[in-house]
């Protein structure tokens, strides 16, 4: 016999999806299987029960080797790297609850850090639209019960965020869509055939790079005014087409990705999507959305948001909060060689920066706090592994339309193995102890 | 706990009836005491100074996922205004939407202990707590919005009071809300399809009921459970020229009902910032344009059943938002500035977009003016609170400003003379020019302490000297007797000399000196089982929320970690 733990909500993407089940063992230790959840989703559950995984923190050695250490050393090496640096960077925040992003930010007060989460490579270039232009949204559910008219635009949930279109945003019946998906009309942007853009009605296959362009174009479109034959790859009568698509429907959003906020224009192609969604506010009701990867990085940004006052790229070594993208984000600082160590919170640069910045990572004092194994805990110099947040402990997450959800703990974490919580509250009260010295 | 007599201070204290007199005010265990109550208390020397209990803001929004919208999209507000951290004090950032550390410190600084965060969107409610929870000294408490929630327009569609009154007891215990907020009625919810109800008597669309059905029940499900605080509303079109007639209709509703509760609360309605809501004419042009303050107050006047706060503006850039979705986009269409907004599902909605106040037009000094001649017109100062909305109308931190014009003739002169570019079109549009009357600081003591407190059903912690209420006193650097330069009055209230909140010190000698130990308000209401609602919750749950049922409620724990529970008995 099993117990089944329910309501559980998963700490994969900003799709937090909170309605799987969770059977563990009757002594509570084991997970056996994972319900409603999607491929990734479950693995992330199994995983944490991996027989290889490693439950104490360990040192890399002169020679290259790992050494295992104690949490006490660990607790003592960090605060002091962070104690003696002059500029540390404390990165990546996304795969960790509200309450330990609260307490690293006072940690990276007391250690003038730059704070700077994962948006910084991914939706960052959204935040500064968003400053620029603001952005008119909505939660999920009001699309599960309002929206037919869909738009993906750059983005591909049928792989990264699996279980969005059957909650949320394609498929469900909700309040005033009761015909589900035979009452939504869909439009997928995308320069590849993408099995999300395989299911849409209408699939604009803008050539690479030229979003800026298209949004344009549809902008141009929505007033009637006169178009070149092709924008972007695309020939004007689907442009008019999708216009009027947008424009006749009673409620429509725009669900966007890394297609547009990393490519070419960057932060000015979500300007610019931001603005058709304004200017389709004078004819019906439309709204726009990121798609956030990690499932927490929505809450970093507004645990900075409410100390500090910016989503990301949050500079406080200098005594206060500054905020200058470009010159605050980490491949920038790591670059210019302009930090001196390196914390890694519940986040991956060894995989997703660049392999100059990761050069960079490797010859700074390092600390990788995270439950994998990943590319980053290769070149860290201390990596700790800590308690799986959602799977072994709670804490507050914020999925991608903001709404913040309290996450469940469902087992216990492997004997002696503290939460990144724990961990960082226990780094603090060191560095409190090193300062006052 | 540690023991405090202030002396040779002068005391203003409504509920004691104090008016200036010099009195020694106790304070011992955290509570206020009878000086005969101390032992070997700390004295502190207030000779030449004013002494007040803590102050009670009864709206601002300081706390929320729109307050945090509105910082993370304008790093513009944080440009020049930055503190750097000192001793126990952290980072400061931020101006019209001030990061909770500063709000708490500001709000200390100018002598405050308790704040209402004035609109909490029931699904973000953890989000509303956390940041609670994270602003350092003051008390706080947050109203859950219902004006627009779906259960709501369905009860109250067939006067169903007792399920309104059901699901309103649910949901504050869900959300650890404190009563009952009512923006924008059914207007907010037409928004959902790009649509709004300008007047009461719009019918909501697919749901039928019209804004004055939703206002009359909200009042009478909030009677019926007996809340500490009535029915707060902010009414349909709001900023409006001509809207005052749809703010006499909303006010109307409240006839012939009679308060119902345990907590000394007399009124059965609060008209949040009414100055957004007292305008005549056909548009924002001079020549149409005119204040009807006088038509609104005197209404409010001649009912006994009705409180108000001003929402004064104050002529700064700032950052409005409010749940009133369509306002939002009517401002971004009228100012062409950024816009965010949010829809929440079957609850609310919020709008956030930068506004600037100039002197230099014509319609800022003339909403500049409204403000305070209701301030001015209202005969009942304990009915009569000061506020800004903020960040709506203005900072919170220009509260000593607006003091200033309420207390001075002179200085309200010198704004129309010599700042307002049309300070002679504001003397004609407005009545401004005609009141010649000035706030007293026992009257100020009264709308900016006893008044709020009394109408939050908190008359007996907060809003006086009286020995058995909370130990929140501020001693201002304050001399009624010799002071005459109005810019006093700005000086002195914008930075207390001392405050002692909960019976310890946190601003000494004017700086922050201590964290403190602040608490978050909820109010638990035990009503009888009533199945139909709970089915409806169930089902409601099912099929139209994105979170199931069983992840809604905001549990202790890190959001409230230091609560102080209200519990109400509905029962009977």
């Amino acid at each position: 016999m099993a117990k089944m733990v329910t309501d559980v909500i998963c700490p994969f993407c900003g799709t937090l999806c909170d309605d799987l089940e969770v059977s563990v063992s009757d002594d509570g230790t084991k997970i056996l299987d994972v319900y409603n959840a999607c491929a990734i989703g479950a693995e992330k559950f199994l995983h944490s029960q991996a027989k290889d995984r490693v439950t104490r923190p360990r040192m890399k050695q002169e020679d290259g080797s790992w050494k295992e250490v104690t949490y006490d050393e660990a607790i003592e090496y960090t605060a002091k790297m962070l104690a003696d640096a002059r500029k540390p960077l404390m990165y990546g925040w996304s795969s960790t609850n509200c309450e330990a992003q609260a307490v690293g930010t006072e940690l990276g007060e007391m250690v003038g850090a730059v704070m700077d989460n994962t948006a910084t490579v991914c939706h960052g270039s959204t935040l500064i639209a968003v400053q620029d232009v603001g952005v008119p949204s909505c939660t999920l559910g009001e699309i599960l019960n309002r929206a037919d008219r869909i738009v993906f635009w750059g983005c591909n949930p049928a792989h990264a965020h699996p279980r969005h279109m059957s909650r949320y945003s394609i498929f469900p019946r909700g309040f005033f869509t009761g015909k589900g998906a035979k009452g939504r009309k869909m439009v997928v942007v995308d320069p590849r055939v993408t099995d999300t853009a395989k299911t849409a009605d209408i699939h604009m296959q803008v050539e690479q790079g030229r979003d800026f362009e298209l949004l344009t174009a549809l902008r141009v479109a929505f007033k009637g005014e006169w178009l070149p034959d092709f924008v972007g790859g695309i020939p004007k009568k689907t442009i008019y087409e999708v216009a009027d698509v947008m424009k006749s429907g009673r409620f429509g959003i725009i669900f966007f990705g890394m297609g547009v906020t990393q490519s070419l224009s960057k932060n000015h192609n979500i300007d610019q999507a931001i603005c058709v969604t304004r200017d389709l506010n004078e004819y019906t009701k439309f709204n726009i959305m990121p798609m956030r990867g990690h499932y927490n990085v929505t809450g970093s940004g507004e645990v900075w948001g409410w100390l500090h006052g910016f989503p990301y790229a949050l500079d406080l070594s200098r005594g206060f909060a500054r905020y200058n993208p470009g010159d605050t984000t980490s491949n920038d600082l790591l670059m210019r060689d302009e930090v001196d160590s390196v914390f890694v919170i519940g986040s991956d640069p060894g995989a997703h920066f660049p392999n100059s910045s990761v050069k960079k990572i490797w010859d700074l004092p390092c600390v990788c706090m995270d439950p994998h194994l990943t590319p980053t805990t290769a070149v860290c110099k201390l990596h700790v592994p800590v308690a799986f947040v959602g799977v072994e402990t709670g804490g507050c997450a914020y999925r991608m339309d903001n709404v913040p959800i309290e996450c469940r703990k469902v087992v216990d974490p492997p004997e002696g193995m503290p939460t990144d919580l724990e961990f960082l509250e226990r780094v603090v009260a060191r560095v409190k102890e090193l300062k006052g010295a | 706990m540690a023991e405090y007599l202030i002396k040779n201070g002068f005391v203003y204290d409504p509920v004691l009836g104090i008016k200036g007199d010099k009195v020694d005010v106790a304070v011992k265990d955290g509570k206020m005491v009878e000086t005969s109550a101390l032992s070997k208390p700390a004295e502190i020397d207030a000779s030449g100074m004013t002494i007040m209990a803590g102050a009670v803001d009864i709206h601002a929004h300081v706390a929320g996922p729109k307050v945090c919208a509105g910082r993370n999209f304008r790093p513009e507000d944080k440009l020049f205004r930055a503190t750097p951290m000192a001793g126990i004090k952290r980072m400061e950032g931020g101006f019209s939407v001030p990061t909770t550390l500063r709000t708490g410190y500001d709000y200390a600084r100018m002598g405050f202990g308790f704040v209402m965060e004035a609109a909490m969107p029931p699904l973000y409610a953890r989000h509303v707590h956390e940041e609670i929870r994270d602003t350092p000294i003051i008390d706080e408490a947050a109203l859950p919005v219902f004006g627009n929630n779906w259960f709501v327009l369905e009860y109250l569609k067939n006067h169903e009071i007792e399920n309104t009154a059901a699901y309103i007891a649910w949901l504050m215990r869900m959300t650890r809300g404190f009563g009952v907020k009512n923006v924008n009625p059914g207007g907010t919810e037409a928004w959902g399809w790009g649509l709004n109800c300008p007047t009461v008597n719009d019918p909501v669309p697919y749901f039928d009921i019209t804004p004055a059905q939703i206002i009359r029940g909200l009042i009478e499900a909030n009677e019926y459970l007996g809340l500490p605080h009535c029915m707060h509303v902010h009414s349909n079109s709001l900023g409006e020229p001509g809207n005052f007639t749809v703010t006499l209709d909303t006010l109307k509703q409240a006839e012939g009902i009679k308060a119902r509760n345990e907590f000394g609360r007399e009124q059965v309605l609060h008209h949040t910032h009414l100055q957004f809501h007292s305008y005549g004419g056909e548009s924002y042009a001079s020549k149409s344009f005119e204040s009807k303050s006088k038509e609104v107050i005197d209404y409010v006047n001649s009912q006994d059943n009705i409180t108000i706060d001003l929402g004064v503006v104050t002529l700064d850039e700032t950052t409005t938002m409010t749940a009133d979705g369509p306002f939002e986009h009517h401002l971004t269409e009228l100012n062409h500035l950024k816009w965010v907004n949010t829809d929440v599902e079957l609850e609310t909605a919020a709008g956030v977009v930068p506004y600037i106040y100039s002197p230099k037009t014509f319609i800022a000094g003339a909403q500049w003016a409204i403000g305070l001649e209701l301030g001015l017109y209202a005969k009942d100062p304990m009915r009569t609170f000061i506020t800004t909305d903020h960040p709506n109308a203005g900072p919170f931190i220009r509260y000593p400003r607006v003091y200033k014009w309420l207390m001075s003739k002179a200085a309200r002169e010198d704004m129309l003379d010599n700042v307002l570019k049309y300070g002679n079109t504001v003397r004609d549009r407005c009545y401004i020019g005609e009141i010649d009357r000035e706030i007293t600081l026992f009257e100020l003591a009264q709308m900016t302490r006893a008044g709020p407190a009394k109408a939050l059903g908190l008359e007996a912690m907060f809003g006086s000297l009286k020995p058995g209420m909370e130990g929140d006193v501020a001693v201002y650097p304050y001399n009624p007797e010799t002071s005459e330069d109005p810019e006093d009055i700005e000086r002195a209230f914008s930075n207390a000399q001392y405050l002692i909140k909960g019976g310890e010190v946190v601003v000494k000698e004017g700086q922050v000196v201590s964290n403190g130990n602040k608490r978050t308000f909820w109010v638990d209401c035990k009503v009888n089982e009533n199945p139909q609602v709970e089915r409806d919750i169930a089902e409601k749950f099912k099929r139209y929320y994105s979170v199931n049922q069983a992840n809604y409620e905001v549990y202790a724990h890190h959001y409230v970690p230091n609560p102080y529970v209200i519990e109400v008995d509905a029962t009977q």
